[in-house]
């Protein structure tokens, strides 16, 4: 490819970096511009990222606005980052919950000057890895986006925070080190097939289209998925690897939080979606079931365990894990519905479990606790909160006309069809068990809802507490739009994204040559969903979007 | 008598470093005590002459000069580069911090440039003899330097713990050069091969043993598991400057000796190959695992010397294993990134000496972030970076030691590496934390500030491992020139001992031995 120079995405990726340069030069006790300088930076990359929606078409699954800048181009190492449907919404969901986890943290009063440092550097690690389509840079913010939140842990945590930093920074690394050396495999493989040695993303999956890629490589493609999908399970989190994320929610600060419960947990997804489902194809099909039954026990589960929680916020990391399965459960239902539900899940529960954890955070400046048992009959005292705290817990418990259903709801329907009809060995118990999860979920939500603002005052402190202030109540009100929006009508959302989700399910599910490419721009999603190939519109034999016996025997004969 | 001709820019940079040395001397005779600016200024302005003088000779053909004595070639040249930049690094910083311990000696410049020289010369021969002399050279400035602090117990017993070890290591070393000199006339490393290829067996076993004799002996010196035991003793007690020379430049000089003596056995190698292989897990995991229970910085960083010794070997056994498609440049790109990372940690660490005490333990960090914000983040991107934590440089080349390890079929050691990385992480954020945590802590060490050549050292080491990172392809273009000897080397064996299966190494697939003469 043709070194095309930075653009657009360079330059909003590049925003936070010059912000966090400008902030060093601020002295640290000057608190006020601190913030107002973080908050104005992180206000423009939102603003930017806008003007990057404007641009975006949802008319093709390629990537957009791709940008190439070589760098070691002899190991395949070169800058490579765009655009498509999975990611740009993640990108604007990045953008928003910065800006708007920066606005909160006015709150912070302790060493200000390295914290929003930290948000700066995490919100250019963050939009890194939802852009870039080269492995090795995808690792490198993959990566790096783990220390300023580790930073963030350990210094502006709770009382825990070392263990819950260490906890996080090893597991998540731990797991990532053997995807790089799957990476590492990977571009060997393709260097075999093809003769460039590359971690370029679009090569790969070219290969991968084609066939060629794992022909004759036995296990290999099995192993290397495990190596890549264990790092994103990790990252997601799914049961069992779960447990770093309560601790981590806990002990971080809010806008940690926010940021970690929005994001960070939505690059597991991401990879999935965006690397594990196009790379490995038949692994994918192969060990669907595996993965649905851990997204499944880890909805059940994740629920069970909130409903005992007596901390907030451990309640809501572990409605995390719940919700989080729903979205690997619709990604691997690996049909249409359920994988646009799984998609679009993600950017709800970053909108939900952010505003929760918002709210969690205004709350917990005033009472300075998070535990049920020193709170109750707060609805008295703050009826603004609570009004606002209602709507929010809703959404994300899934009712409908919010944000939490749609997405939900889709990943459930999707995930039954594929049980139904009985494709990759799911069984028809799967789906039965995860729709408990949503009963569940209502549960321990209103539960926590019932003691928190209802029942007699006993601890006499909420008795002095005042209610939300008016800049506080737009800073939700924010996400109150798009909770709404996001249930009312989801196809603002949904439509964006529809084709690469589906070029992403036809390159798990079509045979090998049948397969759509992002390197090939010849294939295009039509408008009903179908693969088509625009230079032999002349013959409809081509169209196609099943694979008929006969174009296999052809393929055959084709030698493809 | 015959007196060899001699190519005087061959031996040029060495001899700069030798004379500035001896020049800082009389400086330091001349000059009043309290002041040890000039000489500084001196000895830098000597090593950036001949690192200047290095500088030119990249991309010069290999060529030997002093009868065969010195050799210049790719790897030579940079890792002489690397070692006089390393000891210029460490002058930059050493100046604030001598002071601050009180034992502001001016013969630490000289004894280092010296030391330096030595590793230059062990980098820049193949002659076995020479190297012994290298060696000891090092070995010898560094027992000075090693006890500087002449106050402190430690830093006595640390000097004389390194002199008995290393002479003893030094004595192994001469012995197997005796050996190697017996089994086939020479001193030069060919005499490996000579010695495989005569007809006499047992000629054989005493290259072997000869050769098993200098691993050993060289073995010390980079501190490989298990000749390592001094390693975190000499370290914790050496003046910090002190160490962050010998963590650097030393361990350079080490692993050049080494490669040359494993690359001109080359047809040793599937004697030693999987002798190597575990010494190299060894290494890496004892390392590492080690650490992890350590209270000290020094000691700490000590044993995270051990186990990028591992990682480097990792390097450049799969160089030896495949010479074909391997060249030097990812280990010449991890030493010299490992380097900065050192060099720059130590000279943070640097910091907690204040009025002739110096605390090392981790606690000894305490609230760095207050008293010194940029050596806080600078420690932090060290330590960033000696995990492994991309886009630093030691991420870098970490990935290109992987991937080395991985296309020349040490898949073990690979996996080794990547398990070790994991390992690692505890103890370097043990450092970190110390660095940042706040007032939960009663304990709040005192701390020199920071002075402009510490500065500057954080600044260069941070500069010098992002450049590294963002001009990762010029580097590698450069550093992939060397080793490409081996390779003809190689093809020249296997034509010679088409026949002879065990002393050959596994055959090079796709190569056949005509082909490689023909190019």
């Amino acid at each position: 490819m043709e070194p095309t120079g930075f653009g657009m995405i360079s330059a909003i990726l590049a925003l936070p970096i010059i912000g966090a340069l400008l902030l060093l030069f601020l002295p640290p006790d000057n608190s006020k511009g601190i913030k107002w300088l973080t908050t104005i930076v992180t206000g423009v990359t939102f603003v930017a990222s806008l003007a990057l929606l404007k641009q975006f078409s949802s008319d093709t699954f390629h990537f957009q606005m791709v940008e190439f800048v070589p760098w070691m181009s002899s190991l395949g190492i070169d800058y490579k980052v765009g655009i498509d449907g999975i990611s740009i919404w993640l990108f604007m969901l990045t953008t928003l919950l910065t800006f708007l986890s920066s606005i909160f943290s006015f709150y912070v009063g302790k060493r200000e000057k390295p914290y929003f440092l930290m948000i700066l550097l995490l919100e250019t690690a963050m939009l890194g890895v939802f852009t870039s389509l080269n492995l090795i840079v995808f690792y490198s913010f993959f990566e790096v986006s783990l220390i300023p939140m580790a930073i963030m842990i350990y210094i502006w945590g709770g009382k825990n925070r070392n263990y819950a930093a260490v906890k996080f920074f090893i597991y998540t690394f731990a797991a990532s080190i053997f995807m790089l050396l799957g990476m590492i495999v990977m571009a060997k493989q393709h260097q075999q097939v093809t003769g460039v040695f590359t971690f370029d993303l679009i090569a790969w999956q070219s290969a991968v289209a084609s066939g060629s890629f794992w022909q004759n490589t036995g296990n290999l493609q099995m192993i290397l998925f495990w190596s890549f999908a264990l790092a994103f399970i990790v990252k997601c989190p799914m049961f069992p690897f779960h447990t770093w994320l309560p601790d981590a929610h806990t002990e971080a600060p809010t806008a940690g939080s926010i940021i970690l419960a929005g994001v960070l947990l939505k690059m597991g997804t991401y990879g999935l979606l965006r690397f594990c489902l196009p790379l490995f194809p038949e692994a994918v099909q192969a060990n669907t079931n595996i993965i649905m039954i851990l997204a499944v026990i880890g909805i059940v589960y994740g629920a069970i365990v909130a409903a005992m929680q007596d901390d907030v916020k451990k309640l809501v990391a572990y409605s995390s894990v719940a919700h989080m399965g729903f979205v690997v459960y619709g990604i691997f239902s690996l049909n249409h519905v359920g994988i646009m539900g799984g998609a679009y899940q993600q950017l709800n529960h970053g909108i939900s479990t952010g505003a929760l954890f918002l709210l969690i955070g205004l709350l917990y400046e005033r009472t300075h606790t998070r535990a049920f048992s020193d709170m109750g009959g707060l609805k008295k005292q703050m009826p603004n909160f609570a009004a606002l705290f209602l709507i929010v817990m809703l959404s994300s418990v899934g009712l409908p006309g919010l944000n939490g259903f749609p997405g939900e709801f889709m990943a459930m329907l999707g995930g039954f069809a594929s049980a139904f009809n009985g494709s990759f060995g799911l069984g028809l118990w799967l789906p039965f068990i995860a729709g408990t999860g949503v009963i569940f979920a209502a549960v321990y939500l209103l539960w926590m809802f019932q003691k928190v603002f209802y029942g007699p005052v006993t601890n006499p402190m909420i008795g002095r507490l005042k209610d939300l202030k008016k800049w506080e109540i737009a800073l939700v009100g924010v996400f109150l739009i798009f909770v709404f929006w996001g249930g009312l009508y989801p196809n603002t959302f949904l439509k964006p994204m529809e084709k690469s989700v589906n070029a992403v399910r036809q390159m798990t599910l079509n045979p090998a040559g049948r397969r759509p490419a992002w390197d090939d721009q010849s294939y295009e999603i039509d408008e009903a969903g179908d693969l088509v190939q625009q230079e032999r519109l002349v013959s409809p034999a081509n169209f196609y979007s099943v694979t008929t016996q006969d174009d296999l025997m052809r393929m055959d004969q084709e030698g493809l | 008598m015959n007196f060899p001709t001699m190519d005087w820019t061959i031996l040029m940079p060495t001899i700069v470093v030798i004379v500035t040395g001896i020049a800082a001397l009389i400086v330091e005779m001349l000059r009043p005590k309290q002041n040890n600016n000039l000489i500084v200024g001196v000895s830098l302005v000597g090593l950036g002459y001949a690192a200047f003088l290095l500088f030119q000779q990249i991309g010069a053909p290999t060529a030997t000069t002093a009868g065969g004595l010195v050799l210049r070639d790719q790897f030579a040249v940079l890792a002489q580069l690397i070692t006089v930049g390393v000891t210029m690094l460490c002058f930059l910083f050493s100046e604030g911090y001598l002071r601050e311990k009180r034992i502001a000696f001016g013969e630490f410049y000289p004894l280092a440039m010296w030391a330096a020289s030595g590793g230059m010369m062990m980098a820049s021969t193949n002659n076995m003899l020479m190297m012994f002399v290298g060696l000891e050279i090092l070995s010898i400035s560094l027992y000075c330097l090693a006890g500087m602090a002449r106050r402190e117990q430690r830093s006595e017993e640390s000097a004389l713990k390194y002199f008995l070890m290393g002479a003893f290591a030094s004595a192994v070393l001469l012995y197997g050069i005796a050996f190697l000199f017996g089994a086939s006339g020479t001193l030069d490393v060919s005499g490996f091969r000579e010695a495989m290829q005569s007809d006499i067996d047992h000629l054989k076993s005493f290259a072997l043993l000869g050769l098993a004799m200098m691993i050993v002996g060289l073995g010390f010196k980079a501190a490989l598991v298990p000749f390592h035991q001094w390693t975190p003793d000499v370290y914790q007690g050496a003046p910090t400057n002190v160490t962050a020379f010998m963590a650097a430049a030393s361990k350079i000089a080490a692993f050049a000796g080494l490669y040359r003596v494993l690359a001109g056995a080359v047809d040793l190698q599937s004697y030693y190959m999987d002798v190597m292989v575990v010494l190299a897990i060894l290494t890496m995991s004892i390392g590492n695992l080690v650490a992890l229970v350590q209270k000290d910085v020094k000691r700490a960083l000590g044993y995270s010397s051990i186990a990028h010794a591992g990682y480097i070997m990792v390097g450049l056994l799969a160089h030896l294993n495949s010479p074909d498609k391997i060249n030097l440049g990812s280990v010449l790109f991890y030493l010299l990134s490992y380097s900065l990372m050192t060099v720059g940690a130590f000279a943070v660490i640097s910091l907690t000496a204040k009025g002739g005490k110096e605390g090392t333990r981790t606690q000894d960090l305490n609230g760095m972030w207050k008293k010194a914000p940029l050596a806080a983040g600078s420690l932090l991107f060290f330590v960033v970076s000696l995990i492994g934590m991309p886009p630093t440089a030691g991420f870098f080349g970490k990935l290109f030691i992987f991937k080395d390890a991985w296309n020349s079929g040490l898949q073990t050691l690979a996996i080794a590496l990547a398990i070790n990385s994991v390992i690692s992480v505890f103890y370097y954020l043990q450092i970190v934390r110390a660095a940042f945590v706040d007032d939960e802590d009663v304990y709040s060490p005192q701390m020199s500030s920071m002075s402009s050549g510490l500065r500057l050292t954080c600044i260069l080491c941070i500069l010098g491992i992002g450049g590294a990172t963002l001009f990762a392809q010029p580097i590698l273009n450069v550093t992939n020139q060397a080793g490409k000897e081996l390779n003809v080397y190689k093809h020249d064996i296997e034509d010679v001992n088409d026949d002879v299966v065990d002393s050959s190494v596994t055959p090079v697939p796709g190569l056949t031995g005509s082909e490689a003469a023909g190019g």
